[in-house]
């Protein structure tokens, strides 16, 4: 039996512990926020918070995540009002927005660890979330705007 | 959003779309209903007529299936296309909230289910939602602002032009009373439906929201929390998860499989065959074993222990080296003629130079974010799918169709979409989760994996083109003989096509714009061996690649500046008369006196982008700046590129300028995003951008070996110059023709830093040396 917290709640997995963590959240808690994009750690649309740090859920077994606090999009702040969520908002980030949660979920963890990240730092920081819609150039600006202000 | 055959018929029907059979749809409902041909008010409109009439089942411009108001005031409008990042899904509403004086922050959307005879043509593609429905959304809002005035009018007992409308209220000057929309809705609702005639509309300078670019999309808040509604985020009660194992050759059929390992995987539920139909069929599925499951995660380990034995058939020695090697065998010899002005052949021979340049553009996948997906509850005769379709009333009519069940017994709920491309004009995954309902009498989804988009996807076609360039002594050109091989999206609805349709001979091959007097288009055979469909700006990408790299390797021969002989290329501003020897042109299905090809717009766009992206500036060494124009999706659209070349032949691009005229437009903010969009995925196709097949199987799987650009090497900076026009200049298309300028700046910039000519794609990180 695995045990873990999803945004603050306590619960509880019996079945096959090789299952993925996305198709745990996704079909069997119903957290549809996080997204399947490929599967294999390649898009990060999958991306939560592990105990503070941003994984892929795709390639997370439950067995993986016995113990741990996981955070998803829907809980990563209680309004949605995250830094990084308004910054979205405010520079008018997602074309088809399918992509986002992730990116987000990535920014966030990104900006926990590194407060001032350079341009190259976000960069190299988003480089694993793809965004086939190519708003790039506005998710670093706003990954910028949430870190700076400006 | 690249449809262009209207994504549910065949192709015999296509060409007959009869405005008789508009109208009936129309009387069905007593809808009013307007086609191209019906004309538009006089006096009451600007003057221009679409091709939106020609679409099944036409235009719908009743107020009472648009928009409901609610006593509170709440009103509600209808977005009857699909969303799939271009904005549409608020745009379109936002245009009938401007036009009744709606208060934007007291409006609901809510989409439209798939319905076209209540709704209109709902096809989301082809770059035509705000082109055809600038002016039916704005008839809407000013009949139901007509309604509204009627109605007030009529409570104060006063004459109808003695009150104004204006922000969600009825002003009656004189006395100074007035009535919010809240409490004249009932009044309002039942008021007769003006006759379009009398229809005002707002003066352009009075728009609160129209061509201002202020209003956010209206699924902002919901994408940035994660409650926004995708294909994949529809929960039913006992709902099953299913994937499926398809024919990995296309034409190929199920001969045997093994459930046993993969029903002992943990949650898997059931093993069973699926229904395929013979290829190609449309938009039928390709049939194959399906795993159900308790969740997705179960079905996909299931599908994995599978055993199963495939009969590959006629495709499965389809390979992409040997069939490149046959496409550019038959563009060095002749083929179909499309167009012929002049002679050609003779000004080639008499020319003091001819440049000859063959170019090579492989099969792409569309790869949208969200994978293929739906789910789909079959109960007692009735049919029920949630799916992100771009084409939702084709949906319902092919699902109708594969059911034997009448149209009405089909509900197709469109949700959010993950990114379309034009392979979500395709219903095959929603038609897959309907037959596995009714087998299983449960609800159920189907989710397709990346590596299932990848491999059976209706991929854009793979080409070789070849122009031949012939210049005079003077180093004017005299001659252009351009032939272009490719299999045919015809392919994809009758067997044994191997010839271009008329609209991918008009997507800048035999509507070629330049003011050349001999001029000939060649189309040798190209038979299909896999899907072949539409991809965002379809042909318009080998055909503008080829045509904008010639430009290059012109000016390179007569070492003149790349974009001087662009514009001389292009001639002096005029209307562009189509080919008399072009047998039934194509003009993206619109009237060509609203939609002429204008020389004097594509020039202007060029020197935008000279003007605006600095065309002369001083660059550090190893860099270049490369210049493309095309006319598309009846919108004229430049790209400026600059490239850094290093030392050991990696590129990067620091800097994009992209200049757009896409006539009068709703919200720019969504036209700007779209062209930074643009960029990336012609960045992406340009570097990365190839599917290839080795004995009838797509090689590629997932986004290690089929990439994408990502944030590291997209340009820091993308500049969008969004020409202005007035409100009478027809709108066109934005979502599409972005595209295709792209590679050939990227390739004419490469060229300017190393002098290397890129005639073949995709590039890689690296230049080959
Ligand atoms: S779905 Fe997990 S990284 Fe793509
Ligand atoms: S917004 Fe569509 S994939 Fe990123």
């Amino acid at each position: 039996m695995v045990k873990l917290q999803v945004n603050g709640k306590d619960r509880s997995w019996d079945g096959d512990p090789d299952l993925p963590l996305l198709w745990y959240l996704r079909d069997e808690a119903g957290l549809t926020g996080t997204k399947f994009g490929c599967g294999q750690a390649l898009c990060g649309a999958c991306t939560v918070h592990v105990d503070g740090t941003a994984v892929r859920s795709c390639i997370t077994a439950m067995s993986a995540v016995d113990g741990s606090k996981v955070v998803t999009i829907e809980g990563l702040h209680p309004t949605g009002d995250h830094p990084v969520q308004k910054a979205w908002r405010e520079l008018n980030v997602p074309q088809c927005g399918f992509c986002q949660a992730g990116q987000i979920m990535q920014a966030a963890a990104l900006l926990a660890g590194q407060g001032n990240p350079s341009d190259d730092d976000i960069r190299s920081g988003m480089s694993g979330n793809i965004c086939r819609c190519g708003c790039y150039q506005r998710i670093a600006a706003a990954v910028r705007v949430a870190a700076t202000g400006t | 959003m690249n449809a262009i055959i209207p994504a549910r018929r065949a192709p015999a029907r296509i060409e007959n779309v009869s405005r008789r059979f508009i109208l009936k749809g129309a009387a069905a409902t007593g809808a009013l209903v307007l086609g191209t041909s019906i004309g538009l008010p006089k006096g009451a409109l600007a003057a221009y007529n679409t091709g939106a009439g020609g679409m099944p089942h036409g235009v719908v411009t009743d107020p009472k299936v648009f928009v409901s108001i609610a006593p509170s005031g709440e009103v509600t409008i209808i977005a009857h296309r699909s969303e799939m990042g271009t904005g549409v899904r608020t745009s379109l509403p936002m245009i009938v909230a401007d036009e009744m004086e709606a208060d934007w922050s007291r409006v609901r959307i809510a989409q439209a289910p798939g319905d076209e005879v209540k709704y209109g043509n709902q096809d989301t593609d082809g770059s035509r939602s705000t082109r055809h429905y600038l002016i039916p959304m704005r008839q809407v809002g000013a009949a139901a602002r007509a309604m509204l005035v009627a109605a007030a009018a009529k409570r104060w007992n006063v004459p109808a032009d003695q009150v104004s409308a204006s922000n969600h209220e009825c002003v009656h000057a004189a006395s100074g009373r007035r009535l919010g929309y809240g409490d004249l809705a009932q009044d309002a609702a039942a008021q007769p439906v003006p006759a379009m005639d009398t229809l005002r509309l707002k003066d352009p300078k009075d728009f609160r929201y129209m061509g201002k670019g202020k209003i956010s999309i209206t699924d902002l808040r919901p994408i940035t929390v994660g409650t926004a509604v995708y294909g994949a985020d529809v929960r039913l009660p006992d709902m099953k998860y299913a994937v499926i194992a398809r024919p990995p050759v296309t034409g190929g059929k199920l001969v045997s499989f093994d459930p046993k390992d993969a029903l002992a995987v943990p949650g898997v539920e059931k093993v069973m065959e699926v229904q395929g139909w013979p290829w190609p069929s449309k938009f039928q599925p390709l049939g194959g074993v399906a795993v159900v499951a308790r969740n997705t995660g179960a079905a996909i380990k299931g599908r994995d222990a599978l055993k199963i034995v495939w009969d590959d058939g006629a495709n499965a020695k389809y390979d992409s080296d040997s069939y490149r090697a046959e496409l550019e065998a038959s563009t060095r010899g002749s083929g179909k003629v499309v167009r012929n002005d002049g002679d050609a052949e003779a000004a080639l021979k008499s020319a003091d130079k001819v440049i000859v340049g063959e170019y090579y553009l492989p099969h792409f996948a569309h790869v949208s974010m969200e994978p293929p997906v739906a789910t789909a509850r079959f109960a007692d005769g009735k049919l029920e799918v949630w799916a992100p379709v771009q084409s939702p009333g084709g949906t319902r009519d092919d699902l109708a169709k594969t059911f034997n069940i009448p149209v009405e017994n089909v509900t197709v709920n469109v949700t959010l979409l993950g990114g379309g491309f034009g392979r979500k004009s395709k219903c095959d995954f929603a038609i897959e989760a309907a037959l596995l309902s009714k087998a299983l009498n449960a609800p159920v989804r189907v989710q397709w994996t990346r590596e299932d988009d990848i491999h059976h996807d209706f991929l854009h076609t793979v080409s070789s083109e070849r122009i031949e360039a012939g210049l005079d002594k003077n180093g004017k050109v005299v001659a252009w003989r351009h032939r272009s091989a490719a299999p045919t999206i015809f392919s994809t609805f009758e067997a044994g096509a191997k010839n271009a349709a008329g609209f991918e001979l008009g997507m800048n091959f035999v509507d070629m714009p330049f003011d050349i007097p001999n001029v000939r288009c060649e189309n040798p055979d190209a038979a299909a061996h896999t899907r072949i469909g539409w991809f965002r700006s379809v042909s318009n990408i080998p055909h503008g690649f080829a045509q904008q790299s010639m430009v290059g390797e012109i000016a390179a021969a007569l070492g003149r500046d790349p974009k001087d002989v662009l514009l001389e290329l292009i001639g002096p501003a005029r209307i562009v008369p189509y080919s008399p020897s072009v047998e039934k042109p194509w003009n993206y299905g619109e009237p060509v006196d609203s939609y002429p090809i204008d020389a004097g717009r594509l020039r202007h766009v060029v020197e935008v982008l000279a003007d605006k992206g600095e065309w002369n500036r001083k660059l550090p060494k190893g860099h270049g700046l490369g210049i493309a124009v095309t006319r598309s999706f009846v919108s004229y659209v430049g790209m400026l590129v600059e490239v850094a070349v290093d030392d050991q032949g990696k590129w990067t691009v620091p800097r994009v300028d992209a200049c757009i005229d896409c006539g009068t437009y709703v919200n720019p903010e969504r036209i700007s995003s779209q062209l930074e969009g643009a960029v990336i995925m012609g960045l992406s196709l340009a570097k990365y951008g190839e599917i290839t097949f080795k004995n009838g199987r797509v090689q590629q799987n997932n986004y290690d070996n089929y990439q994408v650009l990502r944030i590291d090497e997209s340009p820091p900076v993308t500049n969008v110059h969004v020409i202005p026009a007035s409100a009478d200049t027809p709108p066109s298309g934005v979502g599409e023709p972005g595209v295709p300028p792209v590679a050939p700046a990227l390739c004419n910039a490469i060229f300017a830093a190393t002098g290397k000519r890129i005639r073949r794609l995709p590039l890689g990180q690296t230049l080959a040396t």
